[in-house]
Formats: C-alpha cells, sequence, structure tokens
C-alpha cells in the first residue's frame, strides 16, 4: 500500500487475543463517541457502535442522518471532532487500507474521459504503490472482476454511455479487485433496477460467506430485512444497532424517523414489525 | 518554404516560437487536468495573482532579470491559489466567488504596486507592465533555456505521477481510501500549474493566460474519450498554437504576439467544438437527423438494464 503496511486480521480464528471490551465475536468496525461536524452544525453525536466481523451490514435512517458521513469519517475523508475508530481492533490509520469502498455514483463525473475497464483496474492502484503502472496482470483481474458483475462486455465502453446501473457495478467491481476484507458501501443500489440489486444482493451475500464484513448504507426499509443480517440506525446519534431481527422493531424505527412513521407505514404496506 | 527556413535560421522567430511552443505544450498538459477537475479558472486566478509578485520581486531586487521576477510571480500564485482553495474549504463562499475575490485583490494591489513602481525615478523600471499583455517578440535563447527545463520538469512529474492525478481527477474520494495523500497531491499538481503559469506571463501575460490554460484542454477532449490521449492532443494543440500564432505575428503582420498565440489557440477550439467526430456539434447534429429518419420500432428490448433515478 502506500504507506504503512496494516496489520492483516483473521476473522473468525480467535476473539480472545484482543483487549477491546468486545462481547463475543470479533469487531470489525468499533467507533467509540464519533462525533463529526460541519462548521457549527453536528452532523453526527457521540455515536458509540461495534459491528461484528462476517456480517452484512445495513445502516439506515433518513435523509440528512449522517449516514454516509459515518462511513467517511471511518475512511478518514471527513475531518472528525471527537472519537476514534478501531478497523479489526487496531487504530492505526493504516488498518484504513483493508476497507474497500464504494462511493456515492453521483460523487464523481461520468464524463471523465476513460472506459470500464480502466475504472475497475484503479481498484488495484492501492497494491500497486507509487509511481507503478497497471499491466496486464492488473488488467486481467481488473477483467475477471467486470466478469463478476457481469459487465464483462462493457469493458471498453466509455463510462458516460453507461447506465446509472451499469456505473453502479462498475464501481463494485472496482471495490471487489481491492481483495479487501471490509467494504463499505454508501447506496448501492441508487437508481438501479430491480434485477440489478438481486444481482448486487448475491454479490454481498458471496463475500459475507467467504469471511468478509460488508457495511452498506440503504434506504428501502421494505427489502432490508432480506438482505441484511445485522442493523445500525442512525438519526446523527445511533439510535440502535444490532442483529438484524431483534433491532428492526417498529419502535427503533420510530425512533429513527420520528414523525415519518406514518408515512413509512404507507410505504410497507402493512404495520411495520413488532 | 521561406518561413521554415526562417523559422531554423531566424535567431528572433527560432526563440519566440520556441518559447511560444513550449508554453503551449506544458500549459496544455496541464492545463487539461484543471479542465477535467472543473477548475478550469484556476488558470486565470494563478496568474492575476502572480501580478503583486514581480512587483514585489523588483522592488526587492531592483533587477528586471525574467527568473527573479518569474520567481516572484510564481510564490505569489502559489500564495493565491492556496488561499483560494483555503476559502473554499473553509467559508461558505462558492469557489467562483472566492476565484472572484483572489483575482481582483491581487490583481488590484498587482496594479497599485506597478503604478507606484512606474512613478519611481528608476530608469530601469520600464518593461514591468509587458507582463500584462506579454512580451513574446522579446524571448532571448536564455529565456527558451529556462522554459524548456521548468516545462520538463513539469511534465517529468505529470508522466511519474499520472496514475495518481488520474485517480485524483476522477475520484478524490476512492484515493483517499487507498491512502492516497491527495491533499498533498492536489498541492504537487497545482504548482504544476503555477510552472505553466510563469512561463506564460513572459508570452502571452497576466491577462490571457487562463485562455492558454483552458483552451487546448477544452478542444483535446472534443476528439477523445481516453484520457492519454487528451494529454497529448492538449499538447499538440497548446504547441501549435503557439508556433502558429509566433510565426504569424513576426512574419505576416506587426501584431502582438500574445494575443495572436490565443487568435490561432481560438480557431482550433472552434474547430474542435463544432467539426470533431465523436462530440463537435456539425457531426452530432448530422448523426441525430439520420437517427431519427431511420428509426425503427424495437423487435425487442434488447436489455432491462438501468433505471432511470
Amino acid at each position: 500500500m502506500f504507506n504503512n503496511t496494516p496489520s492483516i486480521p483473521k476473522p473468525h480464528l480467535s476473539s480472545t487475543n484482543q483487549s477491546a471490551p468486545i462481547k463475543d465475536e470479533a469487531a470489525a468496525v468499533t467507533v467509540h463517541d464519533l462525533t463529526v461536524a460541519y462548521r457549527e452544525a453536528p452532523v453526527l453525536w457521540d455515536v458509540d457502535l461495534s459491528i461484528p466481523a462476517g456480517t452484512l451490514t445495513a445502516v439506515i435512517g433518513p435523509n440528512g442522518a449522517g449516514k454516509s458521513t459515518m462511513l467517511k469519517a471511518i475512511l478518514g475523508l471527513v475531518p472528525v471532532a471527537a472519537g476514534t475508530v478501531e478497523i479489526f481492533g487496531h487504530t492505526s490509520p493504516a488498518q484504513r487500507r483493508l476497507i474497500g469502498y464504494v462511493p456515492q455514483r453521483g460523487s464523481v463525473d461520468w464524463n471523465f474521459p476513460t472506459n470500464a475497464l480502466d475504472v475497475v483496474t484503479m481498484g488495484t492502484y492501492g497494491q500497486l504503490g507509487w509511481i507503478r503502472r497497471p499491466g496486464k496482470e492488473q488488467r486481467e483481474r481488473a477483467l475477471h472482476s467486470l466478469e463478476q458483475v457481469g459487465m464483462a462486455d462493457f469493458a471498453q465502453r466509455q463510462i458516460s454511455q453507461l447506465s446509472g446501473g451499469q456505473q453502479q457495478r462498475v464501481f463494485l467491481a472496482r471495490a471487489l479487485i481491492q481483495d479487501a476484507q471490509l467494504y463499505f458501501m454508501d447506496e448501492p443500489f441508487a437508481g438501479v433496477d430491480a434485477q440489478t440489486e438481486r444481482a448486487i444482493v448475491q454479490i454481498l451475500q458471496t463475500l459475507r460467506n467467504e469471511g468478509k464484513t460488508v457495511v452498506v448504507v440503504h434506504h428501502d426499509l421494505e427489502s432490508a430485512p432480506e438482505y441484511f443480517d445485522w442493523l445500525v440506525l442512525l438519526n446523527v446519534r445511533k439510535i440502535a444497532s444490532g442483529p438484524f431481527a431483534e433491532t428492526f422493531t417498529t419502535g427503533n424505527l420510530a425512533k429513527t424517523y420520528g414523525g415519518s412513521m406514518s408515512l413509512l407505514r404507507q410505504r410497507t404496506g402493512e404495520p411495520l414489525p413488532r | 518554404m521561406s518561413i521554415l527556413h526562417d523559422l531554423l535560421f531566424d535567431y528572433t522567430l527560432r526563440n519566440v516560437a520556441l518559447g511560444s511552443m513550449l508554453l503551449g505544450i506544458v500549459s496544455g498538459v496541464l492545463g487539461s487536468y484543471a479542465v477535467l477537475r472543473g477548475q478550469a479558472l484556476l488558470g486565470d486566478a494563478l496568474s492575476h495573482a502572480a501580478l503583486p509578485g514581480i512587483c514585489i520581486a523588483f522592488m526587492l531586487t531592483g533587477v528586471r532579470t525574467p527568473l527573479v521576477l518569474l520567481l516572484g510571480a510564481g510564490i505569489a500564485g502559489w500564495i493565491g491559489t492556496m488561499l483560494l482553495l483555503r476559502i473554499v474549504k473553509d467559508t461558505k463562499l462558492s469557489e467562483d466567488t472566492a476565484l472572484g475575490v483572489v483575482l481582483s485583490v491581487f490583481f488590484g494591489v498587482g496594479i497599485l504596486l506597478l503604478t507606484i513602481i512606474q512613478h519611481n525615478e528608476n530608469a530601469n523600471q520600464a518593461g514591468l507592465d509587458k507582463y500584462l499583455f506579454g512580451q513574446a517578440a522579446a524571448l532571448v535563447a536564455s529565456n527558451v533555456i529556462t522554459f524548456a527545463v521548468l516545462g520538463a520538469i513539469a511534465l517529468l512529474i505529470v508522466f511519474l505521477f499520472y496514475k495518481e492525478f488520474k485517480l485524483l481527477s476522477f475520484d478524490p474520494d476512492f484515493a483517499s481510501s487507498i491512502g492516497l495523500p491527495t491533499r498533498g497531491l492536489d498541492i504537487l499538481l497545482t504548482s504544476l500549474l503555477v510552472i505553466a503559469v510563469m512561463i506564460g506571463l513572459q508570452t502571452v501575460g497576466v491577462v490571457l493566460m487562463a485562455a492558454m490554460v483552458i483552451g487546448p484542454g477544452a478542444a483535446a477532449r472534443q476528439w477523445t474519450d481516453r484520457l492519454p490521449v487528451m494529454l497529448l492532443l492538449a499538447a499538440l494543440f497548446g504547441g501549435l498554437a503557439g508556433v502558429s500564432g509566433a510565426v504569424i505575428s513576426v512574419q505576416a503582420s506587426r501584431l502582438p504576439t500574445g494575443p495572436m498565440i490565443i487568435v490561432s489557440l481560438t480557431v482550433i477550439v472552434l474547430v474542435s467544438l463544432f467539426f470533431a467526430p465523436q462530440h463537435g456539434i456539425v457531426p452530432d447534429a448530422l448523426r441525430h437527423r439520420r437517427d431519427r429518419s431511420s428509426l425503427r420500432a424495437p423487435d425487442q428490448w434488447e436489455t432491462v438494464d438501468g433505471g432511470m433515478q
């Protein structure tokens, strides 16, 4: 990587070697008292949470709840007012290199002069280090990664000529090639049709089954119970976090979304669980 | 043939043409990054901010050696740009507002200092105002060598950090997430643009420098969807504008070289905007018309991909 070598985690081996106060399973991410503010207004307030390794975790909350900001703060992309972040039990910034990141699709200019294969190859830059150029090996891996997301036929396509769903899959392929232990995905289903969403979920579940940890900013309460096994409810403060079924309760959702609960009921079409 | 002969053997024309070509190549390549990063007017702010630097360098040293003045220009331009980036980051002002503030404050101070210098008795002062519109016709061999060295350093760094600068320009958040020091790279890339502006101040001047930064990149983008090709084309267009502007102004007319270079560049930009095969306005309109006349009902939908937002 670019500077320090992060310590490689060994999930599923033992959970007794770390001093961190984690209940029974090793945590992929532990956040203590995390506060982020843009000027005076707090975007995240005193968030404490722990996401166990090997989970497929949803981060759910209303617009402006600080979901993206939390991912960015953990990645070190935004300045933090207070708090500490541990990745696999270590606070060193080098640990962030263990995270594969899928930013929001709208965060880049898709008119940039490049093609799908090249964007995916960017996922190898961290492993390549300074100055070294990607070669045949990197391009082959990028092609393989595009195959995994069903985009091999579009490798040479200029990225502005891809549909929203295809662009999203290119971003996913770029994260897959990073071969990370932990994945952060910021709204990977935004602007994606149902078929693509199912394909993406399948890939995420495969990653989870391989022992990787996947954290996804998600919006759709209806599909969430089907996709995820761990849940973080966020609205500037952490409202609740835990195993999905235990945490996805009407009470918690009411606290997360405040007055707009009736709207939520309309959207899900029936009373929410419990 | 006589133009070619003069280009090779006429001392003045050779220096003017070479100097202008070097400017076009360097500002074309670095300007491409500015265009892609949505910072096209950075070059404008930078060159205007450089003016007080030229004046202060002269007041401190009392010499008119271009290298000394350009060093002052580079430092002032660099400070102005860092101030600009800082304002955007730390205040609620938008980028164009911050740009307007930095540009006009620095340029105003520069004009003020220029006036003070001109009212001074020092006989040595004449010529500082040439930096406003450039003095390409006065380029000598030592200037050209300075340009070549500065330009070579800038282009070498762009070549070495090609992949880092590309990722910084396309997706800075992802670049940070894999551990690239994006802030340092940002400062490095901007500093290279300062070098391009330093070369340009003596040739096309403070006021027209923005065109040299934006023009070649904007024209090159029309012809290709690949970054390496775009960078090469921008260098080619910038160099071509420099040489042709120099030749026309020295050979065929008594028009000033700086503005002539910009006029040549404008022709290249216009041709690119209208006639570039993929993105040009004319081919695009023709394609549109042809497509519409040959439109048929689809037999079946090929893909059901990519819902709209």
